[in-house]
């Protein structure tokens, strides 16, 4: 299966690779995973005081689509609030990507692990 | 379609693969195309969906995952196309940790010592998980067959893993 370009591009340079340190209060996690696939994707965001994203890490062990989608994601997130950060939809990462119906799930897996680093982050500052 | 009832074995996780194995070579011969070769255009086709079905089975039932899914979507539990991710968050650190170390051992010095390690975690797990699927299933309660549907999605990313290893020591002979 031919990956698309932009694919290839996130896959061989990923943004954003990394973790923040765990016990900073600014930083929330999200953890997800594919099953079919055994992907598993760690999506963290830093967020400021006044709620907006300052910097996003991700590290992903899965195919180069799950890759790609999830360093696309934390190329996203910056700059945003959290409420607009759970505004992005796995078919925004599909198209943006060029995913093919295969994998789709991959982007899934994206918006599944930003919505989840969200919710983190929200039930540790009760907002 | 039922894979026990065509292969006539009890609808359980607990199978006699032997008995699979023959059962499955009997069935083989008795719907091999050849042996309708005379027959209408109608009982070719009947006969070659059969094969095809019967392989299939085979297939499903032989595998201790694929076995348990087919079993549950038979109880109404359908998981083998779900697109829903996994957010057990303990689950998954603990498989990131797993990965990561399966990440240090090809800049290991020695290798083969990690690969053991891996193994062994591996395997430990792999075994709790399958004991448990099997205590699960073997109630026959929906509640249970919604932790088994849960196992069997843990034991993927395990069965992962080890392919995962496999290739590290595969990339390691070369």
């Amino acid at each position: 299966m031919a990956y698309s370009e932009k694919v290839i591009d996130h896959y061989e340079n990923p943004r954003n690779v990394g973790a923040f340190a765990k016990d900073d209060p600014t930083v929330a996690t999200g953890m997800v995973g594919a099953p079919a696939c055994g992907d598993v994707m760690k999506l963290q965001i830093k967020v400021s005081a006044d709620g907006i994203i300052e910097d996003a890490k991700f590290k992903t062990y899965g195919c180069g689509s799950a890759i790609a989608s999830s360093s696309l994601v934390t190329e996203w997130v910056k700059g945003k609030s959290l409420d607009e950060a759970a505004l992005i939809k796995n078919t925004d990462i599909a198209q943006e990507l060029a995913l093919p119906p295969v994998k789709i799930h991959c982007s899934i897996l994206a918006e599944d692990a930003i919505k989840a680093a969200i919710a983190d982050y929200k039930s540790r500052h009760g907002s | 379609m039922n894979y026990f009832q065509l292969f006539q074995v009890p609808a359980q996780f607990d199978l006699d693969l032997t008995e699979l194995g023959t059962r499955y070579l009997e069935l083989q011969r008795n719907f091999h195309p050849d042996n309708f070769a005379a027959g209408s255009e109608r009982d070719r086709l009947l006969a070659v969906q059969q094969a095809a079905n019967i392989n299939d089975a085979y297939h499903s039932l032989k595998q201790p995952l694929l076995r348990a899914e087919h079993l549950l979507a038979l109880r109404g539990v359908k998981i083998s196309h779900e697109q829903r991710s996994f957010t057990d968050t303990g689950f998954l650190m603990q498989q990131m940790e797993l990965r990561e170390l399966l990440g240090d051992i090809l800049h290991s010095s020695d290798p083969y010592a990690l690969i053991d390690e891996a193994e062994q975690q591996i395997q430990q797990q792999k075994n709790v998980l399958l004991k448990l699927l099997a205590q699960a299933l073997e109630a026959n309660h929906h509640e249970q067959d919604l932790q088994a549907a849960d196992i069997i999605r843990k034991l993927k990313f395990f069965f992962k893993l080890q392919h995962e290893l496999e290739l590290i020591e595969q990339q390691l002979q070369d």
